[in-house]
């Protein structure tokens, strides 16, 4: 079956449908603490219900409500496009919490939700484990309960969180990851921590969305320069709903002052161009590329790599029309890669079900 | 290329550098620790004055947190933007295979040799007794 696949789908959004849901996968203080605070939802700002972004019209129930079920993902991914595996990223605010031990008791929560509602009910799902990152240990703990079921992926951060990926109060769960062949994919959206630009606390949703791409630059720069794939050279990263076209840019930019003040990260051994290459991986929804097919393909040339662009639709949020599954001008010869190869090179544990 | 008379040994101690001009070109020759070595004064960069950078060591890492110095005093940084070059083989360190700083000879002669020839002493009086610098350009 696995030789077989032909798509896979690196980016598809399950969603927590009401706190209810997680009930029966939390322990019974937690669940009593639900009902007792009366909390409703722990859904962020990131993708409000009714922003144009974060479902497809077409997609969208009666009441104009985003599609949340399996079926509906099979009705409008799946089977429509004859994906193979999806990966499902799960974003619900769990990363948003002050409490180390509410982010800790919610992450099991999701997961084993995941797990249960979509990853047993249909074989061509795969997850991706959310972790506390509020608290390093109790992140790994998280992956520890969740790294033997072979279904979970990659380990799920968000592009902005408390401090920068690279730092080395992190580093337990690289290690955790690398130890279990688990990728680090790092999704759009923030635990909003700090404002969403450097600069300060923007006015609008287009502003927050936008900023994203800012927060993605930062976040490689700091996994380079902070080291981490010296010290992992396993490890995998891909930048999820991160926008593409970005990169080429920012990595020259990079490139080009490490030359002069390399010395203040002597263990980036070589341009975090030819790092980046090697390591980092990103989804194809949203592109962010031009109209014109001609360019889009000297944007990819610019990336000097086949590698690293992976497959996604990012269901439900709504980044293309009609049957447009792959963005316009990626060049007819990278499908197979772009659909398939760079995927399974990236994700260990999708290769292994595949051998 | 011919040998030029740039400086009397005495006059160029361990630890300074000088600027030459030879027939028009800028070298710069820094005397290390009792060593000569010159490099065309042209960052190949974007030709920065080399003469007027900062030496310093060589940094390494072999992990993240883990600093091994060596060679201290013998990488000189361009002054314009930082890029480092070996003085022992004007290789950059970033890219040692494509960027390059010109690097000439440089010898210490007696000056009963000197005076014999071929050397182009130019306008630098040269004694028998003293020792000099002498730059192949």
């Amino acid at each position: 079956m696995a030789a077989s696949w032909s798509t896979i789908d690196c980016d598809v959004h399950v969603n927590v449908p009401s706190m209810k849901a997680l009930l029966p996968h939390l322990d019974e203080y937690w669940r009593d603490s639900v009902l007792d605070r009366g909390m409703n939802s722990l859904d962020s700002i990131s993708y409000p219900p009714n922003a144009p972004l974060t479902a497809r019209p077409d997609w969208r129930g009666k009441a104009g409500e985003p599609p949340n079920s399996l079926d509906l993902l099979r009705t409008h991914a799946l089977d429509r496009w004859n994906i193979d595996v999806a990966i499902c990223n799960c974003l619900y605010g769990v990363q948003l919490l002050y409490s180390e031990d509410m982010a800790a008791a919610f992450a099991k929560a999701v997961n084993d939700w995941v797990a249960k509602e979509w990853l047993d009910r249909d074989p061509r799902l795969r997850g991706s484990i959310v972790v506390p990152m509020q608290n390093t240990e109790f992140a790994v703990a998280e992956i520890e309960r969740c790294a033997g079921d072979k279904r979970f992926v990659q380990v799920l951060v968000l592009a902005m969180g408390e401090a920068p990926l690279g730092r080395r109060q992190y580093w337990p769960v690289y290690a955790a990851a690398e130890r279990h062949g688990l990728v680090l994919g790092i999704h759009a959206g923030s635990s909003y921590r700090h404002p969403v630009t450097s600069l300060g606390w923007p006015s609008y949703y287009i502003e927050d969305y936008c900023a994203n791409s800012q927060g993605f630059q930062s976040q490689v720069a700091s996994l380079v320069c902070e080291g981490v794939f010296v010290k992992y050279p396993k490890l995998k990263v891909v930048l999820l709903e991160s926008g593409v076209t970005w990169l080429p840019a920012f990595l020259w930019r990079l490139s080009k002052f490490w030359r002069g003040v390399r010395l203040e990260v002597p263990w980036v051994d070589r341009s975090p161009l030819e790092i980046v290459r090697d390591h980092v991986r990103l989804t194809v929804q949203p592109f962010d590329g031009p109209d014109d097919p001609v360019a889009v393909a000297k944007l990819i040339d610019h990336m000097q790599s086949d590698d690293m662009l992976l497959f996604s639709s990012d269901f439900p949020h709504w980044q293309f029309d009609g049957d447009d599954i792959m963005p316009a001008g990626i060049p007819e010869k990278l499908h197979g890669r772009v659909r398939r190869d760079n995927a399974l090179a990236t994700y260990g544990r999708l290769a292994e079900a595949a051998a | 290329m011919a040998k030029h008379v740039i400086a009397a040994l005495r006059e160029f101690p361990a630890g300074t550098r000088k600027l030459v001009d030879v027939r028009g070109r800028q070298i710069a020759v820094f005397n290390i620790k009792g060593e000569f070595f010159a490099l065309a004064n042209r960052c190949p960069h974007q030709g920065g004055s080399l003469c007027a950078g900062r030496l310093t060591g060589l940094i390494e890492a072999s992990e993240p947190g883990q600093y091994r110095y060596s060679r201290r005093g013998e990488i000189i940084r361009c002054p314009w933007h930082g890029w480092e070059f070996d003085v022992r083989t004007g290789k950059s360190w970033c890219d040692p295979s494509r960027v390059r700083a010109r690097q000439f000879a440089v010898s210490v002669a007696a000056g009963a040799a000197l005076v014999e020839g071929p050397y182009v002493a130019e306008t630098f009086p040269v004694s028998v007794e003293d020792e000099y610098v002498v730059l192949d350009a």
